[in-house]
């Protein structure tokens, strides 16, 4: 019994010894000299079980009397976790090396994050939820305040740890409840109660306080406000990670929990999420107009693409969750572009993330700043880049689940949210001349990931690398 | 050829990413390479696209030529031709090599700008062709993109307030049909264009919000995609981003714009209005033969003030996309010929304006028409060509725009006197403004010491104009050679429409007894 549990979780156990036995060999060995090794050996292991994941996995496998599920949507969401978080280690490590940042805590607890968010996809009971929960969180509040001399980077781990301790707090406060009502933490188990058409309204209480939970975790509106800050004081390459991998594995985690444990009443969270996915959309969309700086952006950015993952979400439905997987892996590549070269951007060796920066760089490297017009336009969600179909795909399900109002309102915000995609284009391609140009420095990594991505854009409107029908496998998983 | 409408889709797009990826540097030869591979390869779209035309039968009324295969999200990657929009994939690959060769005098990027317009040409032949409804929004869309670029980075000093407003202009009206799109696809699990056009979408009337729809979801689906077409027309009064974007945009932007662009507008009503809403689009008749006659009328007078002689033209635009949308909507056979017709022919005349206007611009650098004045004495041939695209812009019989406008409102007279009877005024303030414009350009005394020493055209710009001439008389003394291919194609299409009406007033009444 014990043994074939831990088949199940064999990754997790494999990536949570590595990070610990990393940890202790680094600190009795040389520190941080052994750092960049430790990104690369991290972000190699990651790859590699990410592929074993992939290839190996099959079927629904339940470990630890249902507290720990794997299926295929968990193994969705594993694999664009652990390849997101592989590409933002490797992306990140010369521009910590050059700014002093490469401490050798940052690979494993990058690792150790990424233990807690496959534990968060794979949850089976309230319990193993809050474990992972909790375990991401912790990693990600001492990343956030990497850089220890700035005061905006303590800021933003010290901002990120208050409001996330209060949210954690919801969430457990929301999990006791469901379990005082339904005398379970199984999600199989609440999900009978609510089979029987029992949603009381402590239940309901419950259900709420969990979803405002796992709303700061994807930071939807109302429960954004962490977003720019932390954003804007963590360092670059802890932006990159925090814009992509916790925000698969919080989306995963809200699709789990919602259709796992309280598919039985859809009625009941449906509105919640629309009402939910209206504001982020919208607030991202307006908000981000008068930022100036390209980190705030893409925080406003990010919260307005959760805003349309999750109308994949309140549609409640099968293609709905396909959708917003798509959508994710859709999201998580252009950002892993997106970031790149942010982390390229720099004057005289200091980081500069002001767009008004950007002005005229189409002439200077026309490359990358190709690259960039095509990322941009990917967001906005403009046709024929890949981020458009990622949007056909969620308002497709959220019409077949008859939410005509929340896509129409998703459109407009779109339309709103192109004006500052678009912007980042006009400082490239037709802005003024700038005195003070900024430099782009590149290296292969960078390069790579941000051209990479820019193509994946345009060649996925050819060919999805059978994204598409691992979503849909990974959905019929979950929505049954 | 099986698949001669995707080869000449993508020849220029081919040709577009060989630029991008084998040309270097920015020297004078690199340039000279970049403007003759665009003329080259936007020639040879032209010529490939003679076998389409050849290969095209009138008689069919079906699509032709049709090429289908699988993609992505259970959409299928489809094109075909039939008589309503073969002829606009040739007016597309007809006007490319001529804007190719307007642009002769780019000095700034030119690469990137010969790459933008190859790119456009794709996308704007895609649209005529896609039978598939994301893949026709997908180039519809896309188009946006190259030409954001145009104005932005090769316009004229408010070119960045143009190229935004006219980015978010068409954007918002294309993003409420793509939701209209989605949910086309789940009433009637399809995409194919084919399918969709005998598919009965619900007409049953319901209320949202206490408003009484009539017509029901056709209305409503018919309004967005009315809020796409109309801005892409551009009709009144969503016509706003146009005379900015025409003003800013660089002369062979503005052709595109003109001659193509506009003309999507008008295909969209015809190949997703008219066939797929038929009780949406009677129901909203009156309202957009009424919007068109005010646009007639309003926009002429608003171009009888203008004082930069691009925007006097764009206006003119205006009101002439006014008779198409008016002839497209009295939906008989006249009126949707006609409208065909003047869209075409507004492709040759509109381009050539802009090409006019390009060819004194390029000398003098202003737009004003008072900066000029007394052409004629020092530019006879050009005085003479501006002429003919004035006549020709003023609807004189023996020109292709007298065929269009007539038909239009011969087509519209049967249906609606009064709309018709505002708009035919719209004619006589055309030969005002056109007239007077021409009077202010070309005529009076040389006086201007500037002008003193203008040279007449050269031999590329003769070239330029020569088949613009041809076409705009050719189709002005024998139109049967546009009615003839279209012609099945549009009657089939009205007889439809009127069977489709017919069965939903038929089944109203049945309910009602």
């Amino acid at each position: 019994m014990i043994q074939a549990d831990l088949t199940v979780i064999l990754p997790e156990i494999i990536l949570a010894i590595y990070a610990m036995a990393a940890l202790i060999g680094a600190v009795y060995t040389s520190k941080d000299a052994l750092a960049p090794v430790l990104v690369w050996t991290t972000a190699g292991l990651m790859a590699a079980l990410s592929f074993w994941i992939a290839s190996n996995g099959s079927g629904t496998n339940v470990a630890f009397n249902g507290m720990f599920i794997d299926d295929g949507f968990a193994r969705f969401a594993k694999v664009a976790i652990l390849l997101s978080a592989a590409a933002v280690l490797v992306m990140s490590q010369e521009y910590m090396a050059r700014r002093n940042l490469l401490r050798f805590e940052y690979p494993l607890l990058v690792a150790l994050a990424a233990v807690g968010m496959m534990m968060m996809v794979s949850a089976g009971d309230l319990m193993s939820l809050y474990m992972g929960l909790e375990l991401q969180s912790l990693s990600l509040y001492v990343v956030a305040a990497l850089r220890r001399d700035s005061a905006k980077s303590t800021e933003a781990g010290l901002k990120y740890f208050v409001l996330g301790a209060l949210s954690s707090g919801l969430l457990l406060f929301g999990a006791s409840l469901v379990y005082g009502f339904t005398g379970t933490t199984l999600f199989s188990g609440i999900i009978n109660t609510v089979h029987h058409g029992d949603v009381s309204v402590g239940l309901l209480f419950g259900l709420v306080l969990l979803i405002s939970g796992l709303a700061f975790k994807i930071s939807a509106v109302p429960f954004h406000m962490w977003t720019p800050d932390v954003y804007e004081g963590s360092p670059t390459p802890v932006t990159a990670f925090f814009a992509t991998a916790p925000k698969v594995a919080a989306m995963a985690l809200f699709a789990r929990v919602l259709h796992d444990a309280f598919g039985g009443a859809i009625a009941d969270w449906q509105q919640v999420i629309v009402l939910l996915s209206v504001l982020s959309m919208l607030l991202g969309a307006v908000a981000a107009i008068g930022q100036r700086d390209i980190k705030r952006l893409m925080a406003y950015s990010s919260i307005a693409h959760m805003g349309y993952a999750l109308i994949g979400l309140a549609a409640g439905t099968e293609l709905g969750v396909k959708a917003m997987l798509m959508y994710l892996a859709i999201y998580v590549t252009m950002n892993i572009g997106t970031f790149a070269f942010i982390l390229m951007m720099e004057r005289d060796g200091k980081p500069v993330t002001d767009i008004d920066a950007l002005r005229q760089y189409s002439k200077r490297d026309p490359g990358k700043a190709l690259a960039v017009l095509i990322l941009m336009f990917s967001l906005a969600g403009v046709p024929p880049m890949l981020g458009f179909f990622a949007k056909f795909g969620v308002w497709q399900a959220g019409v077949q689940a008859d939410l005509i109002g929340l896509v129409i309102a998703s459109a407009i915000a779109s339309v709103i949210g192109a004006f500052y995609y678009l912007r980042i284009v006009f400082y490239m391609y037709f802005g003024d001349e700038n005195e003070d140009p900024i430099e782009t420095r590149s290296t292969p990594v960078l390069w790579i990931a941000l051209m990479g991505s820019a193509a994946l854009m345009l060649i996925g409107v050819v060919y999805q690398f059978g994204i598409e029908g691992a979503a849909a496998a990974a959905a019929t998983t979950l929505v049954n | 050829m099986d698949n001669i409408l995707s080869i000449v889709t993508f020849i220029p797009a081919i040709s577009a990413g060989l630029m991008a990826l084998f040309l270097h540097g920015n020297d004078v030869a690199a340039q000279r390479n970049a403007k003759w591979i665009a003329l080259v390869a936007t020639t040879v779209t032209f010529l490939v696209s003679i076998g389409i035309y050849t290969e095209f039968d009138p008689s069919n009324t079906g699509f032709q030529m049709v090429e289908e295969g699988q993609w992505l999200l259970g959409l299928k990657y489809k094109m075909g031709v039939d008589g309503i929009s073969v002829l606009f994939v040739l007016l597309t690959t007809f006007i490319m090599p001529l804007t190719i060769l307007a642009s002769w005098n780019v000095t700034d990027r030119v690469k990137e700008y010969m790459i933008a317009f190859l790119l456009l040409e794709t996308l704007m032949l895609g649209v005529f062709m896609a039978l598939d409804l994301v893949l026709f929004y997908l180039f519809f869309e896309a188009g946006l993109i190259p030409m954001f670029l145009i104005i932005g980075i090769w316009g004229g000093k408010d070119r960045i307030y143009a190229s935004f407003k006219f980015f978010l202009y068409t954007f918002l009206g294309s993003v409420l049909m793509l939701v209209a799109m989605v949910a086309m696809y789940a009433d009637a699990g399809t995409t194919d264009i084919a399918a969709l056009m005998t598919h009965q979408f619900s007409s049953e009337s319901f209320s949202v919000l206490g408003v009484h729809i009539v017509g029901g979801m056709q209305t409503l689906m018919f309004l967005a995609f009315f809020a796409s077409f109309a801005v892409k027309m551009p009709m009144w009064p969503v016509h706003t981003w146009l005379p900015d974007a025409h003003v800013q945009a660089p002369t062979a932007g503005s052709v595109v714009l003109a001659a193509i662009l506009l003309k999507m507008g008008g295909y969209g009503f015809l190949r997703f209005s008219l066939p797929m809403f038929p009780v949406g689009s009677a129901v909203m008749t009156d309202l957009v033969l009424w919007l068109s006659a005010i646009a007639v009328v309003y926009t002429s007078l608003v171009a009888l003030v203008q004082e930069d002689m691009k925007k006097l033209i764009a206006y003119s635009s205006v009101a002439h996309m006014g008779f198409v949308t008016m002839g497209i909507f009295a939906a008989n056979q006249q009126g949707i010929d006609g409208a065909i017709f003047q869209m075409l022919s507004h492709g040759f005349i509109s381009a050539a304006l802009f090409l006019c206007v390009g060819v004194i611009y390029d000398r003098m650098h202003t737009r004003d028409i008072e900066a000029y004045g007394g052409l004629v004495i020092r530019m006879p041939a050009y005085a003479l060509v501006f002429m003919l695209f004035t006549m020709a812009n003023v609807g004189l019989p023996g020109t292709s725009g007298f065929i269009g406008e007539f038909l239009t409102l011969m087509g519209t007279f049967q249906v609606n006197t009064w709309v018709t009877a505002v708009a035919a005024s719209g004619v006589i303030f055309s030969a005002a403004y056109a007239l007077w414009l021409y009077r202010r350009v070309v005529f009076g005394d040389l006086i201007k010491e500037s002008l003193k020493s203008i040279t007449d055209m050269s031999t590329r710009e003769r070239l330029i104009f020569a088949p613009l001439i041809v076409m705009t008389i050719l189709l002005g003394v024998y139109p049967s050679l546009v009615t003839d291919v279209i012609g099945n194609s549009t009657a089939a299409l009205i007889s439809n429409y009127d069977t489709a009406l017919a069965a939903a007033q038929a089944a109203t009444q049945v309910a009602s007894h």
